[in-house]
């Protein structure tokens, strides 16, 4: 690095320092920032932000290191990420990744946590977990911004435009053009109109009337665990705290799910109003909504809704010119980690720190950021909310089961006619959603995302709903052209990327579980393989510190069960095999000897009692 | 009369220490020898393998004769016991695998110390080492494990005794050890 | 009248506050562990202190012991979940125990030793992790390290230094030293630090005094760690 790059890199840290504050809790958001401009975050940012937030140089490069999306050492001037979801695979992302390293003349394939770099630095090719665009994919993230409906015609402009060096702002604008895909409305996505009813009747009728609302309503956390939103923020209401805090997680990681995004980009308003809400029941003067860095390109939109609503007094100090009622919402960026999915990673994200999740109890109801009473609900949730507040408990109650009240919003990927968003009463058949979506052959279902079910045909009668399939949105469909395996390698893989490393089973047992599936699947597996799968997996599930873990061997455990062909049909017949293959071990001595005679050669066990023939 | 069962070892990629350690049961030998009988073994000298009731091995597995001779111990033998350290997780021959192969041949044939006539040996007579060093379970499956570097006389004592009278396997504290 | 709960079916008194660690040790009964050191927040990631409550397995060290509740801490399928736990941290690094000065006053080893734990079972991965000689009185073999994090929080909580951190996520979790060159030498660790006497295993040891206590004397190779005690408790006679 030359003298006057390290010059430009101090001057934007302390350019953004200015602006953005020295509160070592904004250090991820600092990091981000640099990372979007250097393309990476070099050695003099590390310095000057370990100086000025009172962070080491260590824990900063922990930081990155921890981030997908932030590097030490530079990636390309365009980095481009593909999306590598399973949904993202059906479609045909293999190929194009392939047809796009063609084009720019690099050589090998990227694998998760490792990029192609063209050597002139003009372009990166990396993967990134699912970004959120299962219906309208394969899709790729370019410096950040996704680009979605990848095509081979689009994959060859995109490799032109690099190799022209045309910036972003003149790529054409369909690139980037990310469609809703509402297919079916219920009692949430009937209405976007939002004129600050909920906050008006929060004012009018109190804080206790507001939550006995929500209370009534029996509204459970939209993010697939299903607390009782109004018992979480009565709880948050009540605990011991200097100051309140609101947050809700946008970090929608889940692959497969995508509704967040919707709710984002179409509700708002209504999401906002519903973080306002809870502010208002609580007492939280500060919010924040916490966006995965996947939907970066949502940020000027969602900024301007801020503005707006500060604007209509809705925001801001005294909101609608009640005295003492102030609260306002920083957005705060994810930069590629799934496990700030979860609340306390979430936070500790938040606090600018490598998002590991905390020890439980305390919970963040009353030890959440800063270690104060927080909220963190899902952005279904507030939107939900905000509707209770604004018209009565007994209207969600409306719709759904008795354990579950009212609707469910669905992201539908995979293989059907119409993937996008469904919203459906709690209750609702999984058959239905298969039928109103336009699946056809439906091998399986994977609902919830990778850390969910597989559902089998026999499950096709189950109903969404907390009491038998919750769900936090996730819905990819699996015909029966496909092989289930693909699905379980592209999770397995998945998991043991995004787990965190804090503890033991998942950390370990996460890379045991992807190595033995890759092994099946390259044919070299044995019986014995899958009991150890079944072992490692059943260890996890206990053992493991946060949900992550636990859920993590779900689809390995799953498909054991429910479809077991998908591995049995690529057994040896051997009921045990090497770890290894035991020829390829013996490939850099025949490479050091020049020798490729019969003894620098390993066969394959062959079965007793089976000759081979030459 | 009934036949006695048949014991097969060998060592791997090891020392010898575990058979050192075999033979240091003392007179306790004279019982085994009653106890069974000594296949394939080198304490007897017999190459080749016949069926056997047990197999011990000792050492990991470095190159394509380990391979071959476990190999063929599996299927030879109706228990396999993974005795020592190196059987059961590489030992001290897998801390090689902090190096590539090529930088332990280069360092040991051509640029060590004191080594005349450098060059990598490439005679077919001289089994191929294998990239990394196994413990024995990773190639073929083991039934039994023997911890131990080596395993104390008396564990294998215990060991053997144990197993040839059909009893669980239990061991005192002391005689279980990773070193 | 004190509270108290059942281990293992034995009356354990505790008192509001205390987790069911807590509250075992101060009644001389051992859970095994490995991140936890009681002159430390609990932290809750090796994972070896798992019991059953109800069929519910948590955390000992975590968990809050509560009035009436019965915990399990030996029955053989706690005992075989946490083989497996100890097995997964013996094939992530490099665990070369004839290789090691810390054998046999080890807690990793003594705590497999105490689980029953034989063999590694799994495939073990091999990594390539550096030795770190670099400091005058400390060596750091980072192939031992099993990420519990107690010099972390040493020196981070007692020593007030922050010279140790966990970079990384999932297996490339690695821990790393502060320091301009990344060294332990150029760091400003030093061998009275609280952070040089808490690894449970041979990561950090000090230099100068290898193999000093004959086979056969060293701290588990009479007795287990259930009688003997956290190598912790023994470190600061050396101290």
């Amino acid at each position: 690095m030359n003298a006057s790059t390290a010059v430009t890199v101090e001057g934007f840290v302390a350019e953004s320092l200015v602006t953005h504050g020295r509160d070592p809790r904004h250090l991820l958001q600092h990091l981000i920032r640099v990372q979007q401009r250097f393309s990476c975050v070099p050695d003099a940012a590390v310095e000057a932000l370990s100086a000025a937030l009172d962070v080491t140089r260590t824990q900063v490069r922990a930081a990155i290191a921890f981030y997908a999306f932030l590097h030490e050492r530079p990636r390309g001037a365009f980095e481009i990420r593909f999306s590598d979801n399973i949904t993202d695979r059906m479609l045909g992302s293999r190929r194009l990744i392939r047809l796009l390293i063609e084009r720019l003349e690099l050589s090998g394939l990227p694998a998760w946590g490792r990029d192609l770099i063209r050597d002139d630095g003009r372009v990166s090719v990396g993967l990134a977990s699912c970004t959120g665009m299962c219906d309208q994919g394969p899709a790729l993230l370019v410096n950040g911004q996704a680009v979605t409906n990848l095509d081979a015609q689009r994959v060859d402009r995109i490799a032109d435009l690099v190799q022209e060096g045309i910036p972003l702002e003149r790529w054409p604008g369909e690139f980037f053009r990310v469609e809703n895909n509402i297919r079916r409305h219920g009692l949430l996505l009937s209405n976007p109109a939002n004129d600050g009813a909920a906050l008006h009747r929060l004012i009018d009728e109190g804080a206790d009337d507001a939550l006995a609302e929500v209370e009534r309503s029996g509204l459970r956390g939209r993010g697939g665990a299903g607390f009782t939103t109004a018992i979480k923020w009565r709880f948050c209401r009540e605990a011991p705290g200097i100051d309140r805090y609101v947050v809700c997680n946008a970090d929608e990681g889940e692959p497969g799910t995508f509704k967040d995004r919707v709710l984002l980009t179409d509700y708002a308003d209504l999401v906002i109003e519903g973080m306002t809400v809870c502010a208002g029941v609580i007492g939280a003067r500060r919010g924040f909504l916490y966006l995965r860095g996947e939907y970066r390109y949502l940020l000027p939109h969602l900024e301007s809704v801020l503005q707006r609503r500060r604007a209509e007094g809705l925001l801001g100090t005294m909101i609608l010119g009640r005295d003492g009622f102030d609260f306002d919402i920083e957005i705060h960026l994810g930069a590629g980690a799934y496990i700030c999915g979860e609340e306390s990673a979430l936070i500790e994200s938040l606090e600018g720190k490598r998002g590991v999740t905390r020890k439980r109890p305390p919970f963040p109801v009353t030890s959440g950021f800063d270690d104060q009473p927080t909220v963190v609900n899902n952005v279904e949730t507030f939107l939900a909310a905000a509707r209770v507040v604004q018209w009565g408990g007994y209207w969600l109650r409306g719709e759904g089961t008795d354990q579950s009240a009212g609707s469910k919003i669905l992201s539908v990927s995979g293989d059907c006619a119409w993937p996008g968003i469904y919203e459906y009463p709690f209750g609702t058949p999984v058959h239905q959603v298969l039928s109103d979506c336009g699946a056809e052959n439906t091998q399986a279902v994977q609902i919830s995302g990778a850390a969910g079910a597989t559902l089998s045909p026999a499950d096709f009668d189950r109903i969404i709903a907390f009491e038998d399939l919750p769900t936090a949105g996730s819905f990819m469909i699996f015909d029966d052209s496909r092989d289930l395996l693909d699905m379980v390698r592209n999770f397995a893989a998945f998991f043991a990327h995004e787990s965190c490393g804090f503890c033991t089973p998942c950390r370990v047992g996460g890379a045991l579980l992807r190595n033995l599936v890759e092994k099946v699947a390259a044919g070299q597996g044995s019986e014995y393989d899958l009991s150890e799968m079944r072992h490692i997996g059943a260890v996890m599930r206990q053992a493991s510190y946060c949900g992550l873990g636990h859920t993590a061997p779900n689809h390995v455990l799953n498909t054991l069960d429910k479809f077991p062909q998908i591995y049995r049909r690529r057994l040896e017949r051997e009921a045990h095999t090497p770890s290894f293959d035991l020829d390829s071990a013996l490939s850099e001595a025949r490479a050091l000897t020049g020798r490729d005679d019969i003894g620098a050669h390993i066969r394959a066990q062959i079965p007793e009692g089976s000759e081979v023939s030459a | 009369m009934v036949e006695k069962p048949r014991v097969a070892t060998a060592s791997l990629c090891g020392c010898f220490g575990c058979h050192m350690s075999l033979l240091d049961i003392d007179e306790r030998i004279l019982q085994l020898v009653d106890l069974v009988t000594f296949d394939r073994t080198p304490l007897t000298d017999i190459k080749t393998l016949g069926d056997c009731d047990l197999g011990l091995i000792e050492g990991g597995v470095a190159n394509a004769e380990n391979v071959e001779v476990l190999r063929e111990f599996r299927r030879c033998c109706k228990t396999l016991v993974a005795v020592g350290a190196c059987a059961v997780n590489g030992g001290i021959p897998a801390m090689r695998n902090q190096f590539g192969l090529a930088e332990c041949l280069r360092e040991s044939y051509c640029e060590g110390i004191g080594v005349h006539n450098p060059g990598i040996p490439n005679d077919p007579e001289i089994p191929l080492l294998l990239n990394q060093v196994h413990p024995i379970h990773e190639v073929v499956a083991i039934d039994y494990v023997l911890p131990g570097c080596p395993p104390s006389a008396d564990a294998i004592w215990t060991f053997l005794t144990e197993l040839l009278e059909g009893r669980p396997i239990a061991f005192p504290y002391t005689q279980i050890h990773f070193d | 009248m004190s509270k108290s709960f059942k281990l293992d079916g034995r009356a354990i008194p505790f008192e509001t506050g205390q987790t069911i660690m807590d509250a075992a040790l101060a009644a001389g009964v051992y859970i095994p562990h490995l991140c936890h050191n009681p002159e430390f927040a609990p932290h809750g990631s090796c994972r070896v202190c798992l019991v059953d409550i109800g069929g519910r397995q948590v955390s000992a060290c975590t968990a809050a012991a509560s009035e009436g509740m019965e915990v399990d801490s030996s029955s053989e399928a706690i005992q075989a979940t946490r083989r497996a736990i100890l097995q997964m941290l013996f094939v992530e690094g490099n665990h070369v125990c004839p290789a090691c000065e810390k054998s046999g006053a080890c807690q990793l080893q003594a705590v497999a030793y105490y689980a029953g734990m034989l063999a590694p079972h799994f495939t073990h991965f091999f990594p390539r992790r550096p030795v770190d000689a670099s400091h005058s009185d400390v060596i750091i073999d980072f192939n031992r390290c099993i990420l519990c994090e107690l010099c972390v929080r040493a020196s981070r909580d007692l020593d007030g230094k922050r010279v140790f951190a966990i970079s990384g996520r999932g297996l490339e979790s690695h821990l790393v030293i502060d320091s301009p060159s990344g060294l332990l030498g150029d760091s400003s660790f030093a061998v009275g630090d609280k952070a040089a006497h808490v690894c449970p295993t041979g990561a950090i040891l000090p230099k100068g005094r290898g193999y000093e206590t004959p086979i056969g004397e060293r701290l588990y190779d009479r007795e287990p760690i259930s009688i003997v005690g956290d190598v912790r408790a023994h470190e600061e006679e050396v101290v």
